[in-house]
C-alpha cells in the first residue's frame, strides 16, 4: 500500500530498506547519518531486522559483510570519514562480492556543518574501490534509489553506495513509500530477527593469490556490463527548450539548477546522473553531442567534468566544457551559486544577492549547561605547566577547541589525539596531555594505547567517559552496557582495558572532586611512562532526558 | 499557493528550530503545497546558531533559501534574528521573539533590538517566550505561539486549523494540549 509522508532523507532510506526487505543493519553514528541507526534501533525488533551501532565503521561493514554472506540483506550507514575507517574492508569485498544485496550508505557533509577533519568528497572511493555509487537528490530519491540499489547490488553481486550529502539527509518533502507490514504480521516470531544460513564458499569469500586477480578480473567484467546497462530511474535526460549549454550534474545539484532555471526564466536540458559510478558513457555521449557548451554541476571536486572532458574528446572535440572554472571547489552548492554560474557560461547578466553580513561575534556550539567537561578544561588549563601540549579528539571534547576554552594544539580525527601525543612524546620528551571521549576510545583509541605502551611513550590520557556517546545524540557504546537495541551488554570499563592493554598508571575518578583531579594530573604529569586518567560522569544533557522518561 | 513561499527559521541550537519547521512542512502539506525543508543537526545544535529553511508553494525545487528571497524571517532569539536579516530582502519579514540569550560581552539586548529596528523591514518584535513562561510555565513552545502569531496577522499564509492539524499529526499525545494553547496564545496577542 503506497503511503505519502513528509520525511527526512535519512528516513527515507529507511523505508526503502524496509521495503527492500532488510534484516541487517550496522554502521556507527555521525552526523548527517545518525538518524538512520537511531531509528532502526527503535523499529528493529517491530520489523524482525537487526540493527547494532558496531564500534566503529569498519567492524560495521564487517558485520554486514558477515550477514550478506549469510543470505541477509543488510544496511550499512556511517558519515564520510566513516568509509576511511571501513575501506580496509571495502576494498576485498568488491573483489569477492556479495551474497545477499548490501547498501552502504556514505554521508559526507559539504560545508562541514557537523564535521571537523575535512571536507571530503567520498565520490573518491569509487575509483579506488570499484564500488557502484549512487547519488540521490532529495528524500524521494533516497527511497527510490535505495530500493533499486538493492535490486543491483542482488543481479551484480555487488556492494552499493549511497552516497548522500547533509542537504540530502537533512531534506525533508512528503515522499512516496510502501508501508511493510511488522514481522509478526509477515509470519515471524513476536521478538527475534529473521536468520540467515551461511554456505561455505571459499572460491568466493577468500581472495587468497592467485584467486584475488581472477576476482578483479570478475569485478571489471561486472562494472563494464554495468556501464552498459540503462538505469531510466538513475539516469535522465530533462529537455529544454533553449540549446546554446546542456547541464550535467548529480546529487542535490539537479534542484538547485531546477530553481535557478526557473528564477533565470531559462529552460535548458539536463542530463541528471544518478549513476555516478560507473558513469554510462553512453548516455552522456549521446547528451554531450548536440551542445557547443557544457557546464557541469557538482560539489566539492570535479570529478565528473574530468570524465565529461575525457569523454568529450572522442565524440565532440569542440565542446566547451566548463564546471570548476565557473563553481567552488570549497562548500556546498545553492542556486545562487549555480545561477551565477550558468549566467557566465550562458553569457547573461546576473545581478548577486548583495550579502552583507552583520557585525556580531559567531555563536559556536558550547559546551551544554551542567555539562561534566565543564570541570575538567579549566582545571586543566590551570594547573598544568606551562608549555604543556594538549590533544584534543572527536566528540563533546572537541568544543574545548572553541573559545572560551580554546586549549587544543592538535585535532584530528577519532582517536588520533593519542596517536599523534605518542609521536610528540618520543620526538620531543615534551609534557603532553591527550582528551579522548569514551566512544572514541572504543572507535580507535584502543590501537593508538596500545602503541604508546608499546612503544613506550610518556603523554598523559584524559578519557573523559560520559557514559554515552553524546555529540551525535546519545548512542549506545561497548561501556555503556546495552546496545541499539536496548539489550543488556557487558560493560566494558576503560581502565580495565587499559590495565590489559599494560597501563600501569591508572586513576578511575569523578572530576567534581577536584583535589583530587589536580593531584592526579600532577602526579602523572611526572611520570616517565603513559598514565591514565577516567574522569567519569555521566552526561547532564543525557541524565536530564534520561530524567524526563 | 501559487508563488513559493520561502521562510528562515533561526535561533539557538535547543530552541525547537526542528518541531517548528515540522510544523509549517506538515501545515503547507496538508493546504495541498508542494514542501521542501532543510535543516542541520549535530555539532550547530549544541548551543551554536542554528538556521532552516522552508519552502512550499506549487513548485519546489531547491530545499534551500536563496539570499534576499525570504519572505518570512522567524527568529527565536533576537540577536540570531539581527544575524539573520543579512540575507533579507526588501519584501523580507522579520518575526523576532523578544528573547536574548547572551554569550558574548560584546553584544547587549538593547544594542541588538536597537539594531534590528534599524532595518527597513516590517519587524514584529513579539514577547513569545514570556508570555509562554508566565502563561503556559513552558518557554519552549515560544515557536508555535509565534506560529499562531504569524498566522494571524497574515504574514504566514497558512491557516489556523492547518496549524491544529498539524500539531495533531506530529507533536506526541501528551504534549498536544500544550502546543494547542499555545497556539491559541499566538492568535489572541
Amino acid at each position: 500500500m503506497k503511503t505519502k509522508k513528509i520525511l527526512l532523507g535519512n528516513e527515507a532510506i529507511i523505508k526503502g530498506a524496509l521495503a527492500s526487505g532488510v534484516s541487517f543493519v550496522s554502521g556507527y553514528p555521525g552526523c548527517p547519518s545518525v538518524e538512520i541507526g537511531d531509528e532502526f534501533g527503535k523499529i528493529a525488533k517491530q520489523y524482525g531486522v537487526y540493527a547494532e551501532w558496531s564500534t566503529n565503521e569498519k567492524t560495521g561493514l564487517e558485520a554486514s559483510i558477515g550477514a550478506s554472506f549469510s543470505g541477509l540483506r543488510s544496511l550499512v550507514n556511517m558519515k564520510s570519514f566513516g568509509i576511511n575507517v571501513a575501506s580496509d574492508s571495502l576494498l576485498p569485498l568488491v573483489y569477492t562480492g556479495v551474497k545477499a544485496g548490501m547498501v552502504i550508505v556514505v554521508a559526507d557533509d559539504p560545508s562541514c556543518w557537523s564535521s571537523a577533519q575535512s571536507e571530503q568528497n567520498s565520490r573518491a572511493y569509487a575509483y579506488l574501490s570499484h564500488v557502484p555509487m549512487l547519488e540521490p537528490a532529495d528524500p524521494q530519491e533516497c527511497y527510490d534509489f535505495t530500493k533499486l540499489a538493492y535490486e543491483i547490488s542482488e543481479e551484480y553481486k555487488l556492494p552499493i553506495i549511497l552516497r548522500t550529502t547533509t542537504r540530502v539527509n537533512h531534506q525533508k518533502m512528503p515522499v512516496e513509500f510502501d508501508e511493510v507490514r511488522e514481522f509478526s504480521a509477515q509470519g515471524g516470531p513476536a521478538s527475534g530477527w529473521k536468520k540467515g544460513n551461511f554456505i561455505k564458499n571459499p572460491h568466493q569469500f577468500s581472495t587468497m593469490p592467485p584467486r584475488v586477480m581472477e576476482m578483479k578480473k570478475e569485478l571489471l567484467e561486472k562494472i563494464a556490463k554495468l556501464k552498459n546497462a540503462q538505469f531510466a530511474q538513475l539516469n535522465k535526460v530533462i529537455k529544454g527548450k533553449e540549446n546554446k549549454v546542456g547541464i550535467i550534474t548529480s546529487g542535490v545539484s539537479y534542484l538547485h539548477i531546477k530553481e535557478a532555471l526557473q528564477e533565470m526564466g531559462l529552460n535548458l536540458p539536463i542530463l541528471k546522473l544518478g549513476f555516478f559510478y560507473p558513469l554510462s558513457e553512453k548516455q552522456i555521449k549521446n547528451f554531450i553531442k548536440g551542445f557547443k557548451k557544457v557546464l557541469v554541476v557538482e560539489e566539492l571536486e570535479g570529478f565528473l567534468e574530468k570524465e565529461i572532458l575525457a569523454i568529450a574528446k572522442d565524440i565532440n572535440a569542440k565542446l566547451e566544457v566548463f564546471g570548476k572554472n565557473v563553481l567552488p571547489e570549497i562548500g556546498e552548492l545553492n542556486s545562487e551559486k549555480v545561477a551565477k554560474a550558468i549566467a557566465k557560461v550562458a553569457g547573461i547578466k546576473f545581478t548577486e544577492f548583495k550579502f552583507k553580513p552583520i557585525d556580531l561575534p559567531r555563536r559556536t556550539a558550547r559546551l551544554c549547561e551542567g555539562c561534566p567537561y565543564w570541570q575538567v578544561f579549566p582545571v586543566l588549563k590551570r594547573i598544568a605547566p606551562e608549555g604543556t601540549i594538549f590533544g584534543g579528539d572527536i566528540g563533546c571534547n572537541m568544543i574545548g577547541a572553541l573559545p572560551p576554552h580554546s586549549m587544543y594544539d592538535y585535532l584530528f580525527d577519532m582517536g588520533a589525539s593519542l596517536g599523534i601525543s605518542h609521536g610528540i612524546s618520543k620526538s620531543t620528551g615534551q609534557k603532553i596531555i591527550s582528551i579522548m571521549g569514551d566512544a572514541t576510545f572504543f572507535h580507535s583509541g584502543m590501537p593508538a594505547l596500545v602503541n604508546a605502551v608499546y612503544n613506550k611513550s610518556s603523554p598523559l590520557f584524559i578519557i573523559l567517559d560520559n557514559r554515552i556517546t553524546a555529540m551525535t545524540g546519545h548512542q549506545t557504546n561497548p561501556g555503556v552496557g546495552k546496545t541499539l537495541m536496548n539489550d543488556d551488554s557487558p560493560e566494558l570499563r576503560v581502565e580495565e582495558v587499559a590495565k590489559a592493554c599494560g597501563v600501569k598508571n591508572i586513576k578511575v575518578l569523578d572530576q567534581i572532586n577536584v583535589k583530587e583531579f589536580e593531584d592526579t594530573v600532577k602526579e602523572f604529569l611526572e611520570k616517565d611512562e603513559i598514565s591514565l586518567i577516567v574522569c567519569k560522569r555521566v552526561c547532564a544533557l543525557w541524565a536530564r532526558r534520561q530524567a524526563k522518561k | 499557493m501559487e508563488k513559493t513561499f520561502n521562510i528562515i527559521l533561526t535561533g539557538v541550537g535547543g530552541q525547537g528550530i526542528i518541531t517548528l519547521l515540522s510544523l509549517i512542512n506538515e501545515a503547507a502539506l496538508i493546504e495541498g503545497n508542494q514542501v521542501r525543508s532543510s535543516e542541520l543537526h549535530g555539532l550547530s545544535q549544541r548551543g551554536g546558531s542554528v538556521e532552516a529553511h522552508v519552502r512550499f508553494g506549487k513548485e519546489v525545487f531547491s530545499p534551500m533559501v536563496a539570499n534576499g528571497q525570504a519572505d518570512l524571517i522567524i527568529a527565536t532569539e533576537a540577536t540570531e534574528g539581527l544575524r539573520e536579516v543579512a540575507r533579507a530582502g526588501k519584501q523580507t519579514k522579520l518575526l523576532v521573539n523578544d528573547y536574548f540569550l547572551a554569550f558574548s560581552d560584546q553584544i547587549s539586548k538593547d544594542g541588538v533590538i536597537a539594531k534590528l529596528k534599524n532595518f527597513k523591514n516590517e519587524l514584529f518584535l513579539v514577547p513569545a517566550s514570556q508570555v509562554c513562561k508566565d502563561k503556559l510555565q513552558n518557554e519552549i513552545v515560544c515557536t508555535v505561539y509565534l506560529l499562531g502569531y504569524a498566522s494571524n496577522k497574515g504574514i504566514l499564509p497558512l491557516k489556523k486549523q492547518s496549524l491544529w492539524q498539524a500539531i495533531k499529526n506530529i507533536v506526541p499525545e501528551k504534549y498536544q494540549e500544550l502546543n494547542i494553547n499555545a497556539l491559541n496564545l499566538g492568535y489572541v496577542d
